[in-house]
């Protein structure tokens, strides 16, 4: 095999492998709820733009630098003097970075006062606490008291949002990769982020600081909607449940308060007020259970209730597999009923 | 002035490049050097091999270890990629794999990377240099037993459950408060031990480059490795003092109970993320930079031209250290912290690509001007140019604060991180490995083995780790012992796990390779690459001794450029070519001249390395399991050890002033003061040790930028009289030191002993004035920061003092049995330097506790 024709079915391997690769990625696509790449808040999409254009950038360079490498391997000696090698040097390892990191400094650093700027006075304002392994948030209000719930956020399209993010526990950090940047929640510190959503639809949020054994497990939901609904959605959060009525259900309010779930969990407009677990006064109407981990279905309820630290690993809830089965299917059917 | 000084400057005066031997000596005479010298050098056989502290041994023995800890490390890998493999999986629990990602990281960091890059330095440099061996043999070997001692307990723990989980980078509260589990203080305890043998490796790598060189080889025509191994030894010694801190003050809060990170007492958990990450991002740059010089010595190699640009290299490789420990912010943008930061350490982030890409165009420039032979060494060098580059370019990306807000704790900074990593240390390890395998035991690995190997890594890694970009943006954090199906990570981390795999067969061909027995191949020819620097000049198999004599150099590529360079070393017509007295040695030169000052006697074999690892061990390790008698025991005898091996191995006094060491040149045996390797090395640790002070008043610093009331007002203490009296104190004590150097220059017995007692009293009463300070005004350090700050610089001082004391007792003795004297001062003289950086922590700690809140 000759040395050049070597030498070309290397090259010619190693782009078609790039192809390939490029291909496949392409395939599977930037969409979902999750992705940076699929922005729905302004925030996140000009840190989509700033992204592509650094790709774009960052795939022009390496492909020259590396050609250029390749291109000085295969070819022959030259004398180089010491000008021309300065010149190659010092302008490709020196000027023209400079000039590119200079030029994207400032395109990027003229971006930094949008990001971290609050959000104007008057806007809505949210404060988040991360816990062990869940999502408490406050509705700050203007007027009376904050409204409480957990692992579940509902954001007006189109208006700026102030979160208030916070943890008296272990670092946590609170990200909506569709909607902005992330924030850690630091003990002892108050730390904030702005964000304005811009579509409407129903995203997911995860913690992006590791905090623990159920780190994974440490999801919530947003959802995004019209102003009216919106406002909807928040004056029934902010009121009381309602007592059960049907008999099942109530059997399980009653369990739920003997049983000592009302030492850890609060559900308003009953004497269950523990702040230790998360409020369940509407935990009905959630998205999820348990932080994003279980779909809203009263199996899961059960499943919960029943196995817990075997659902959800390190949790501090305790499981109540010492019910009896009956019991259990009282509490799950009054908790799906407590929307 | 000091033994030694006079005759140096006269050397020096008259200096020029001295011609080898006219003749070579006859073959009788040159037959009985080589015996003397195989005598003197001989590697000890059956179990004393393990007391060896020949660098080809150490070398070997850290090289292997290192490996070793990066197959396990790989395995660990294999297991997080099956878990991930698919989603909602149950292969590995999260308990589990909480231990296996946080070991994983912690071992390729302390116990493959940075190791590694000691272990290459200690098997090459001298050979480089044209040396016999590193300045403190024995340094090394202790060194390596520390590191293997932490090693097997960091990677033994995972087997019992008991292995740490909090990551890598071990953040509080989560490690202080929310893990009581022993994890935590085994990960504090296996990096005590690296961190001791780091400082170590940092104290040869740089006494190495830059006083153990052969004459002639002015400081610009060192090999580029030597530059590149002198600027992470210099990173080392204001990098890792930081994370010294920070590990004592976590250990601390975590046995004791002071408070430092936990808010509810006025701590920060943020102060843990400066010190890591002050420690953490020089960190990687101090195992890039040597990775990168074993490029630097490939390429030319194989373009078979001197590299171009030989002193843009060296300029970028100094500022890519210095401009490294600007960086460490751009871990913490998420943190809230203010704009104008974000901003700063944003540029001074992409600032840093800047050096990064002269040295890759100085090495692309080297290919341009060479005619390149392929080999396997070239595939890997190349290889990681692509990968590395990649990386880099993502590092850019990353540094831009914006788009860090949406990366940052995502898969693509795992990403970003491997492709610096494995391009950046990896794949020039391999290079290193297809390259140098010759000079450890004179066999070639394989060609063929070795394009297969290529292959497999590089199409395995890119396939690994390419689209951890986009599972990254897609939204999936960092530190995920699981993900659900269905969020769009599905088929990208399968995919990952296929590469890893694949990745894995090539690792496992080389260290089939390596393993392979190669008796029936035959030895490689002698300089098998047609190389140019003097490591090359080794035999195959090597000689026990190194260099059969040390050359005198004029060129950087002296085996290409210096005429019968071969034939005059072989002959012995240089310096060195004998051990008459049967004992080891190498020559001392001059930094920038390479003037040779002295003829230096080293060490040969002894299990005293061994045992003082243990010792020093037995200390962290009793203390990690809170036996506190033990460990005590354990550090009252790691002293003892220690004291024996510098009294048996160190200032030994000579049987002769000076010695010919060849072509006419006769040098002192015995230096002491500015030019000693022995000041050399107090120093370089001294510097270690006074960084790790000021990091420790940058704690108490840090506390009074964000706390209101720090120090608390009216003060609660120390008060200044106490401290006060006991500066007083103590810079007397620091005065008699170096009144009783000078009385013993001057021969004066009396005045010496009385001046160190008096000192000794000053010292013991001193301390106890500074203890008295906090504890008569009543500070409690479990239960605010401001009295656990104060107590540890307190604390810290009074160590320092209780150790220069010792330091006076070991003078005193050393003068009473006659092993220290008027002219051969050595051992006073390193102890006023020691006495000097203590009497500044004593002023600093004085001026901070009892004189700041004063001004506040």
């Amino acid at each position: 095999m000759s040395e050049t024709w070597h030498r070309r079915l290397t090259f010619r391997r190693m782009g078609n492998i790039c192809r390939l690769g490029l291909g496949v990625l392409w395939l599977m696509g930037c969409s979902g709820n999750q992705s940076t790449l699929d922005p729905a808040g302004r925030e996140a999409e000009r840190i989509a733009i700033l992204f592509w254009c650094m790709v774009v950038g960052a795939a022009v360079i390496w492909l020259s630098v590396i050609g250029l490498a390749l291109y000085c391997v295969r070819a022959p000696a030259e004398s180089f003097s010491r000008r021309r090698a300065s010149v190659l040097i010092i302008g490709g390892g020196a000027v023209v970075p400079a000039i590119v990191l200079a030029v994207l400094l400032v395109f990027g650093l003229a971006m930094l006062p949008g990001l971290v700027t609050p959000a104007p006075e008057g806007s809505l304002k949210i404060a988040v606490s991360g816990e062990l392994w869940w999502w408490r948030v406050r509705y700050l209000t203007t007027s009376g008291e904050p409204i409480e719930l957990a692992n579940e956020l509902h954001l007006p399209v189109g208006e700026p949002v102030e979160f208030q993010l916070e943890s008296d526990n272990v670092i946590h950090s609170f990200w909506i990769p569709s909607l902005a940047g992330k924030m850690d929640m630091i003990p002892g510190r108050v730390t904030r982020l702005a964000l304005t959503p811009t579509r409407i639809g129903v995203f997911r949020g995860v913690c992006a600081e590791y905090c623990g054994t159920a780190h994974a497990l440490m999801k919530f939901d947003v959802v995004v909607e019209e102003k009216p609904k919106f406002d909807d959605w928040l004056a029934h959060q902010s009121q009381l449940a309602k007592p059960a009525t049907e008999p099942v259900a109530k059997q399980g309010q009653d369990l739920f308060l003997a049983t000592g779930c009302h030492a850890c969990h609060t559900v308003r407009g009953t004497t269950a007020s523990g702040i230790v677990g998360p409020d369940l006064t509407h935990v009905g109407s959630r998205r999820s259970l348990a932080a994003g981990t279980l779909p809203n279905e009263p199996d899961e309820f059960r499943r919960w209730i029943a196995l817990t630290e075997e659902v959800k690993p390190g949790s501090h809830m305790p499981k109540f597999d010492m019910l009896p089965a009956e019991q259990r299917d009282a509490l799950a059917v009054y908790l799906k009923g407590l929307k | 002035m000091n033994a030694g000084g006079e005759e140096l400057a006269a050397a020096a005066a008259k200096r020029r490049d001295s011609e080898p031997l006219a003749e070579a000596p006859t073959e009788e005479v040159r037959r009985a050097q080589e015996e003397r010298l195989m005598r003197t050098w001989q590697t000890p056989g059956g179990w004393r091999y393990w007391s060896s502290a020949n660098n080809s041994d150490v070398g070997l023995w850290y090289t292997a270890m290192a490996f070793f800890f990066f197959l396990f490390a790989g395995v660990l890998a294999l297991l997080m990629r099956i878990q991930l493999a698919v989603p909602d999986n149950d292969f590995l629990s999260a308990e589990l794999y909480n231990q296996v990602f946080t070991v994983h990281g912690s071992v390729m960091m302390f116990l493959f990377a940075l190791p590694l890059f000691e272990a290459i330095a200690v098997l090459l440099l001298p050979q480089m240099l044209g040396a016999r061996d590193l300045p403190f043999p024995r340094l090394s070997a202790f060194g390596f037993w520390c590191f293997l001692l932490g090693g097997v307990f960091l990677c033994g723990s995972i087997f019992f459950d008991a292995a740490p989980h909090g990551g890598w980078f071990m953040y509080p509260p989560l490690t202080s408060r929310y893990q009581p589990d022993i994890g935590a203080d085994i990960w504090l305890l296996g990096f005590s031990f690296i961190e001791v043998a780091a400082i170590a490796a940092a104290v040869e790598m740089i006494v190495g480059t830059l006083k153990c060189r052969p004459p002639g080889m002015r400081i610009n025509l060192i090999p580029l490795y030597a530059w590149y191994v002198l600027v992470a030894a210099a990173m080392i010694l204001f990098a890792f003092p930081p994370l010294i801190v920070g590990s004592m003050l976590l250990e601390i809060e975590r046995a004791f109970g002071w408070q430092f990170f936990d808010p509810e007492g006025g701590g920060d958990p943020l102060l843990w993320q400066h010190l890591f990450w002050l420690f953490g991002h020089p960190e990687v740059y101090i195992v890039f930079l040597p990775s990168v010089a074993l490029i630097a010595m490939i390429v030319p190699t194989f373009a078979r031209t001197p590299v171009v640009g030989y002193s843009w290299v060296v300029l970028s490789a100094v500022g890519t250290g210095f401009l490294s420990f600007g960086l460490w912010v751009h871990h913490m943008f998420t943190t809230g912290l203010p704009g104008i930061s974000l901003g700063l350490f944003s540029a001074a982030s992409q600032a840093v690509a800047i050096p990064t890409g002269v040295q890759i165009f100085c090495l692309i420039a080297t290919l341009a001007a060479g005619r390149v032979t392929r080999s396997v060494p070239m595939l890997f060098a190349l290889g990681s140019l692509m990968i590395f580059v990649l990386g880099g370019l993502t590092g850019v990306m990353v540094a831009m604060v914006p788009f860090d807000f949406q990366a940052h704790d995502t898969f693509f900074v795992v990403a970003h991180l491997h492709y610096v990593m494995v391009g950046g240390v990896i794949f020039p390890m391999l290079a290193g490995f297809y390259y140098f395998f010759p000079l450890c035991n004179g066999r070639q690995l394989s060609a063929r083995l070795g394009k297969i190997a290529f292959w497999l890594t590089f199409i395995g890694f890119n396939v690994t780790f390419f689209p951890m970009h986009l599972t990254g943006l897609r939204g999936m954090p960092r530190r995920v012992f699981t993900y659900p199906a269905n969020a769009g990570f599905d088929a990208l981390n399968f995919v990952s796990t296929v590469g890893a795999f694949i990745m894995a067969t090539g690792v496992a061909v080389i260290v089939w390779d390596v393993f392979r027995p190669k008796g029936k191949q035959g030895y490689s020819p002698r300089n098998p690459w047609g190389a140019g620097t003097l490591e090359w000049l080794q035999e195959m198999p090597g000689k026990p001794w190194g260099i059969r004599s040390v050359p005198e150099i004029d060129s950087r590529y002296p085996l290409w450029d210096q005429p019968n360079l071969l034939r005059d070393v072989d002959e012995g017509r240089f310096y060195l070519p004998d051990a008459q007295e049967e004992l080891r040695e190498t020559l001392v030169t001059s930094v920038i001249d390479a003037v040779p000052q002295q003829c230096l006697r080293l060490p040969g074999s002894s299990f005293i390395p061994m045992l003082a690892a243990l010792t020093t061990g037995g200390f962290f390790i009793f203390g990690t399991y809170h036996l506190w008698w033990l460990a005590l025991a354990s550090l009252v005898l790691a002293i003892g050890v220690i004291w024996y091996w510098l009294w048996t191995g160190t200032a030994i006094i000579p049987e002769t002033e000076e010695k010919d060491v060849g072509l006419g040149l006769k040098l002192p045996i015995y230096v002491s003061g500015v030019a000693a390797i022995g000041w050399w090395a107090m120093f370089i640790t001294m510097l270690a040790d006074l960084t790790a002070f000021v990091s420790l008043v940058f704690g108490y610093f840090f506390f009074w930028t964000i706390h209101d009331d720090f120090p608390p007002d009216p003060s609660p203490g120390p008060g200044v009289f106490w401290p006060t009296v006991a500066a007083a104190m103590l810079l007397g004590a620091w005065v008699l030191t170096m009144l009783a150097r000078h009385w013993n220059r001057r021969d004066r017995p009396v005045a010496f002993y009385f001046g160190l007692a008096i000192a000794a009293a000053l010292e013991v009463a001193g301390s106890g004035a500074l203890i008295a300070g906090p504890w008569v005004t009543g500070l409690d350090p479990t239960t605010d920061v401001y009295p656990a700050t104060v107590w540890l610089l307190v604390l810290w001082t009074v160590c320092h003092v209780a150790v220069g004391l010792i330091m006076q007792l070991y003078c005193v003795a050393r003068r009473m049995a006659g092993r220290m004297t008027a002219r051969h001062n050595a051992d006073i003289i390193n102890t006023t330097l020691y006495w000097h950086f203590t009497a500044l922590t004593v002023a600093m700690t004085v001026a901070v506790i009892a004189g700041f809140p004063l001004v506040d």
